[in-house]
Parts: C-alpha cells; structure tokens; sequence
C-alpha cells in the first residue's frame, strides 16, 4: 500500500520536473535568440507622433463629400463584414452537417469533415485574400470572398457542435405522428438550433469586422488600405482619426451584437 | 384572443426582423461592387494560380525553417509578455478583488479598448516606433495578447468561489496573502489555458505579421508572392500549415489535461 503511495509521488514528481524542464528549454530558446530591444531617438518621436494625432486627429478626413473619406470606407468595411458573414453562414451548413458526429452513419466521415474544416480555419484571411485578388481583381468584393470563405471553418466548426449537442426526442416525437422529413426538420430541429447558430453568425460577424479592418492592406477593400498609406506617409493625423474610427465602430457593433447575444440566448 | 394577439405580435416581429436583414444584405451589396459574373469570370484566373503554385518548391523548405522558428520565437516572446502584464490588470479589474467601482471600470475600459485593435494593426503602428523587425512583431503581439488573456482572466477571477475567500479575511489575512493564497490557486488553471489559447493565435498571427515589415515568415510570404514565385508561396502556405496544426494539437493536449 505504502509503496504504491511512494511510487505515485515519484512518477508525479517526475512528470512536473520534466516540464518544468521542458518549458524552462523552450524559453532559453526563445529569448537567447531575440533581437535587443533598442529604443532609438526615433522611436520616442514615432511615439509622440502617434498620440499627438490622436489627440488631435485629422477631423478634415472625417466627411469629405467628394472623393474618399472615413465614413465611407468605414462603411465599406461593414458591408465586407456583413456579407462575408453572411455567405459562410450559409455555406457552413452543409459542413456543420458533415462535421457533426450523429449525422453520419460512419465515424471517420465526420472526422473528415472536422479535419476539412480546420484546415479552412488555418487558412489566414489574407493569404486568401490575396488568392482571391487575382481572380476578381481589387476591390472589397475580394475582401467579401475571403473573409466568407475563412468563417466557413469557424461557423462550421461551432454549428456542427450544436447539431451534436441536439436533443432528438422533440423530432422523434413528431416522427411518430406521422410527420414528413421536412416537417420534422422544420418544426423540431430547426428551433432548437437556431439561436445557438445566430448567436455564433453575430460572434463570428464581430470578429469579421476586426478582420475586414486589415484586409485593405493587401488591396482587398476597406479602411486598411487608406490606413496603410497613411502610416507610409506619415500623417500622424490622419492615423490618429483612423484608429478612432476603428475603435468606435468596432466598440459600437460589439454593444450592438453582444445585446442581441444576450437576449436570443 | 390574447393568445391570437401574442401570436400576431411574434409573427410581425419575425417579419420586421427579416425585412431588416434583407434591407442591411441589400445595402451592402449595392455598396460593395459585388458582381457574381465577376467571380465566375474569375474562377479561371484562380484556377491557373493554383496551378502556378503546384508542385511547391520543396527546396525552399530548409530556407524558410529559421523565419519559421523565429515565427514562434516570436509568438511565445510576445504571448509572455502580454500574460505577464495581463495579471495585474486581470485582478484590478475584477468586482470581487477590487471593491470599488473607480478603479475596476477604468482598467476595464483600456481593455476593451485594446480588445477592438487587430494585431495586423498594431504592427503597421509598431513598425515605426520600433523600427522593421521582429521588435516591432513581439510588441504588437504582446499588446494583442495582454487584451485576450487579461478579458479571459478578469471573467475567471469573478466567477471564482468566494468562500475560501471569506474564511482567510477571517482569520485575518492581509491583502496580498488574500490573492496569493485565496485567488491564485482557483484561477491558475483557466489563467494557463487562455495563454496556450492565445498562443495558439498569435502563431497564426505571427505567420503574417511580416507581411507590414513586423517580422517572421511574413516577410519571406511578401517577397516571394512580389516576384511571382507562386510555388515558394505555396511552400510557405505548407509549412505554415504544418506548424499550425502540430501547435495547435500540442496545446490543446495540454489544455485538456489542465482542466
């Protein structure tokens, strides 16, 4: 009995001690091959740079009524977001399905379909982007492509879940009572999806507004572009009333959907 | 009848909310040049960009391995960091470690306000301060993963069980043994699982970070896709892919045995 107790501690002991060990390697690795942080005089002027534009942002840029200004691009932005949302809402259907344990007769079809999926998630919205820049050209339609088809990993993923987490009882029931296919699908399963997948198409749009923020970087539409060409170019206030428009409408859609979340749920 | 109205009223309300929709989906394709004939006009454009990319310049693979590795060096560097400054601000933050309303809801609010920046975006600011390198990467990962981790960690401190708390003030702990001994120990657990989490993120933001100057693989992604040499971006894409999955599997391996 004793000794038992004793070789459960030492195995115990050893495992924490081998990584602690290995943790502690990962980070001599980490840091001994890290570049020194130097602050050059430059640095202290960027930084100053920085805040005095956002202290004093470039309100001129604000509404320009001819030619480009942040309200529009801003708005640009959104419509990226809301459709590439809305698309993958719809494509990840029949993924989220395929994915979904009980929805298939044999095991490794649902693993393959969690395997499709996340390497769609690995995909980075960019990277597709950029695939998607050479077949529709520049523009924020590229940007609805790539970001529609970067969610569908993402929605699926999380739809599939919930259509694992159903109760089939209610569907059952209605089966016994002499429902078709379509009735069962509409009156029992549909209701007891549908806000969880609501719920994740409003998360995944609040994390596909921060992500249309940066798509204009590599020309696919939005505020990334004249963002980008301001940094280069230095105009610290023009930066500055930028990122405020940034933080406001994401903060604003956050609230707005975060509400929502609240009361479907 | 009152059933009926009930009945009436969800019903316009379903149809007020579909006609929002409608006119939101609208409004933005109308704003956005969408054009389906543009995409099937394109899909052969696409299709022969793929095919440039086949078969991946395997060579390369051994050139891109150091920006790989310093592609997770800086990943874990700038997850560090973020979880370090991340504690304090996760306790300051919280109702029940801070009772007043003063200190809590401003510490809050610069999280959320660091929450709304991309990482993609802080590193285009970082580039200046801090000149084009992976400096300027690790910082902007260090601030994006300090908003993640310290948001994460506020919410765990809350929820925690307040009991052994109550029996310490009790017997007379002071503040600081209060958190080490009360706090700590029931947070740690979910504190180190967001960090592998946020981990997990910042090595596929790192992957393009390099992509504004912020160092990494990016920078090599960049060159390659400027001069054309598809089958080196696909190899890149690959190996990317590759690092991804196996981190992502080491760490949740290590997530699931923590909690």
């Amino acid at each position: 009995m004793n000794e038992t107790i004793r070789k459960k501690r030492i195995m115990r002991r050893i495992k924490i001690w081998t990584s602690v060990i290995i943790i502690a390697v990962i980070y001599i690795w980490a840091f001994s091959g890290m570049p020194a942080m130097e602050f050059k005089p430059s640095a202290v002027q960027a930084i100053k740079a920085i805040f005095s534009g956002l202290i004093h942002p470039d309100w001129d840029y604000f509404y320009d009524p001819e030619g480009e200004d942040l309200l529009r691009t801003l708005l640009e932005t959104l419509y990226i977001a809301v459709l590439g949302t809305f698309i993958s809402s719809i494509l990840c259907v029949p993924f989220a399905f395929w994915a979904a344990r009980n929805m298939n007769k044999y095991q490794f079809v649902s693993s393959i379909g969690k395997f499709v999926l996340s390497a769609i998630r690995v995909f980075p919205e960019l990277i597709l982007a950029l695939l998607f820049i050479a077949a529709v050209g520049t523009g924020p339609f590229a940007g609805i492509l790539a970001l529609g088809f970067h969610s569908i990993g993402m929605l699926g993923k999380l739809f599939g879940e919930s259509i694992e987490d159903m109760d089939f009882s209610s569907s059952e029931a209605l089966k016994s009572c002499g429902a078709n296919k379509i009735q069962t699908l509409w009156f029992a399963i549909v209701p007891q999806v549908m806000p969880s997948f609501v719920s994740f198409t409003l998360y995944r749009f609040e994390l596909s507004v921060r992500a249309a923020t940066i798509l204009g970087i590599v020309g696919a539409g939005g505020i990334g572009a004249p963002l980008i060409f301001a940094l280069q170019g230095h105009k610290w206030d023009r930066v500055g009333m930028i990122l405020i428009g940034i933080i406001v409408m994401v903060t604003i859609i956050d609230y707005i959907s975060a509400t929502i979340r609240k009361r479907i749920v | 009848m009152d059933a009926l109205k009930k009945r009436r009223l969800s019903l316009m309300k379903r149809l007020v909310t579909l006609i929002l929709i409608i006119i939101i989906l609208w409004a933005s394709s109308a704003g956005s040049e969408v054009s389906i004939s543009s995409l099937i006009d394109g899909l052969p454009g696409m299709g022969s960009l793929f095919l440039e990319m086949l078969p991946p310049d395997w060579s390369y693979f051994s050139y891109v391995t150091d920006p790989m590795l310093e592609t997770i060096r800086m990943a874990i560097i700038g997850t560090t960091y973020g979880a370090i400054i991340a504690i304090p601000f996760a306790l300051l933050s919280s109702r029940n470690v801070v009772k007043w309303p003063v200190i809590y809801y401003p510490f809050r609010f610069v999280m959320n306000l660091i929450r709304t920046i991309p990482e993609l975006l802080l590193a285009a600011l970082f580039v200046p301060v801090l000149g084009i390198g992976d400096n300027a990467g690790i910082m902007a990962l260090s601030v994006f993963s300090f908003g993640v981790i310290a948001k994460l960690a506020y919410e765990a401190v809350e929820a925690i069980d307040n009991g052994p708390l109550e029996a310490m003030t009790a017997v007379g702990a002071n503040k600081i043994q209060w958190i080490f001994y009360g706090v700590v120990p029931q947070v740690i657990a979910s504190f180190v699982s967001y960090t592998l989490y946020c981990f997990e993120i910042n090595v596929r933001a790192a992957a393009i970070l390099g992509y504004v100057g912020a160092g990494g693989i990016g920078l090599y992604l960049n060159n390659t896709l400027k001069l054309f040499q598809y089958q080196r971006v696909s190899t890149i894409i690959i190996y990317t892919l590759i690092v991804v999955v196996i981190i992502d599997m080491i760490s949740n391996k290590c997530r699931e045995k923590l909690i």
